[in-house]
């Protein structure tokens, strides 16, 4: 199935996306000509796979459930926002806060991202193969990233229980966000996601950061303001 | 929101398309900022020693010719008129100084968009659509421009109001985002001689500039001092009579894209803008860094 940016309207592209359903799932759907359009392929519930040739603007492949989406381009900002499940592969670089506050599936970006990448992440992983903006993983929950390059200042401000494995320089850390011993669970994990990844880097060369719980919400003695009245 | 777009042309023969580009790239940025648009264009610039002045009047019935004979005899030299719409043009071999000064005491009821040898300044309410259409920018030629699609947040909807802003000789800037600091920055600006038309957060951002630039600051220098002493979220970008800027604030929560090839730089706020560039498709794109200063400058 082939569609044409230039061509059709981006609301019919999009129909035609929702209306595959899961037993269509063999099914390739290509994009040409996106020419930075907001919101291609954003939505998606089924397992078909989407290539996009070309660079999008905002909020690409949103929301994404089960689809297997890979953009030969770059993208811009607010790439996968929310994704539930599935993979989304960029060729190129990533805007502003790409695979803010996912809950699962795999988020690859072969580029670099720019600022708040990860930003309240809930489950998804991402694996970015250049470097990432500052204040990435504000506030991150839950998921992995990982970073094959440097990470910009403020990195995992604020985090909760993500955590964040780098291979290059850290600008610095934000708040509350730590050091913390590579086990050798964490290089088994590592190095399992490099791979389903399509990155060949040894998960040695990477160090681990997460939350140090020092915060307000991690000490026992403000859960009573935390209950509701 | 905003839209912003630049242009600077490396390669000559594009010169004569420069107003097709820049009305391409404003059209694209429309549904960022449907309430005015506006464009900066730098092209014929006058000899050595004369001056051009980008004027608007807001009566339809305006008579050019009239104000161009008076100045003219004024300066005993013939001056030349191109009008568009609501803007005109007129050029002359006075001296910028004298020829500011000059209207601003005769022609109070005119307001100057623009002075300088090569800059001209057209914006207006309404659609960028519209606007494109009725300056018809289409028909330009020039060697760079800055332009801008406005959804205005924190002052009026005017043709004053819009964008760009030029508060130096040739010098002009227009800004996705707002500045916090605008209010006191302008006053201690008004202490240093600048003068401003409206009560706009971004016409500061640029007497700000100028303000370094008549120090003695290159625009490199005065754009290192804005990142000092404007507090707030921007993208700028920024033309002078042979060059082009384009800065983000530290946080760069305002979206930028810069591309660059052997023809041309450009620079918009997304890039479906340069998309509609011939090579867009293979040029260098990037997203500019925070707090990084990005210029281009014709020798």
């Amino acid at each position: 199935m082939e569609f044409d940016l230039a061509i059709h309207s981006l609301r019919e592209i999009n129909q035609a996306l929702h209306d595959v359903c899961d037993e269509d799932h063999a099914k390739t759907i290509t994009v040409h000509h996106p020419k930075g359009a907001h919101s291609v392929a954003a939505g998606l519930t089924a397992a078909t796979n989407v290539n996009i040739l070309g660079h999008v603007g905002y909020y690409c492949a949103g929301m994404n459930q089960n689809a297997h989406i890979h953009i030969h381009g770059n993208a811009g900002p607010g790439l996968v926002e929310n994704m539930m499940s599935g993979c989304v592969i960029v060729e190129g670089n990533a805007s502003q806060y790409a695979g803010a506050s996912g809950h699962g599936g795999l988020l690859v970006i072969k580029g670099n991202t720019s600022s708040r990448c990860g930003i309240s992440m809930k489950g998804i992983d991402i694996v970015v193969g250049g470097s990432i903006g500052h204040f990435s993983a504000f506030m991150a929950q839950s998921g992995r990233l990982v970073v094959c390059g440097d990470a910009a200042h403020d990195l995992g401000d604020s985090i909760y229980e993500a955590q964040i494995f780098v291979r290059g320089s850290v600008g610095s850390l934000g708040s509350d966000c730590v050091e913390k011993e590579m086990l050798q669970h964490h290089k088994d994990d590592l190095e399992l996601l490099l791979q389903r990844a399509g990155f060949a880097y040894p998960a040695t060369e990477f160090r681990r950061y997460g939350s140090a719980r020092e915060l307000y919400n991690f000490k026992i003695d403000n859960a009573d303001a935390l209950r509701p009245k | 929101m905003c839209g912003i777009v630049g242009l600077y042309l490396k390669n000559p023969n594009l010169e004569c398309r420069l107003g097709e580009f820049v009305a391409d790239m404003l059209e694209e940025m429309g549904d960022r900022g449907p309430d005015s648009a506006g464009v900066a264009m730098y092209r014929n610039p006058v000899a050595d020693g004369g001056s051009k002045v980008s004027l608007f009047s807001a009566d339809p019935n305006e008579n050019w010719q009239k104000r161009v004979a008076q100045i003219s005899a004024h300066f005993d030299s013939e001056f030349s008129l191109i009008v568009h719409a609501s803007h005109a043009i007129i050029a002359g071999a006075a001296s910028v100084d004298e020829v500011g000064q000059w209207i601003r005491t005769h022609w109070p009821d005119l307001r100057v968009m623009s002075i300088g040898t090569s800059i001209e300044i057209y914006k207006e309410k309404g659609h960028p659509n519209e606007v494109v259409k009725r300056f018809r920018f289409r028909e330009f030629s020039g060697t760079h421009a800055v332009a801008h699609t406005r959804m205005a947040t924190e002052s009026a909807v005017t043709t004053e109001h819009s964008h760009p802003f030029s508060t130096g000789l040739d010098l002009c800037l227009v800004h996705n985002g707002s500045l916090s600091n605008h209010n006191r920055l302008r006053q201690f600006l008004r202490r240093q001689g600048g003068e401003f038309q409206t009560d706009n957060d971004s016409e500061v951002a640029a007497g700000f500039l100028t303000w370094r630039l008549s120090k003695g600051e290159t625009v490199v220098k005065a754009l290192e001092s804005a990142i000092q002493h404007l507090d707030g979220f921007y993208t700028f970008a920024i033309g002078t009579s042979n060059g082009f800027s384009v800065l983000r604030d530290p946080i760069a929560c305002k979206p930028a894209v810069l591309a660059e090839n052997d023809d041309w730089v450009a620079m918009s706020s997304e890039y479906r803008a340069i998309a509609r560039l011939p090579g867009a498709k293979h040029s260098r794109i990037w997203e500019p860094s925070p707090a990084q200063i990005y210029s281009w400058e014709r020798q």
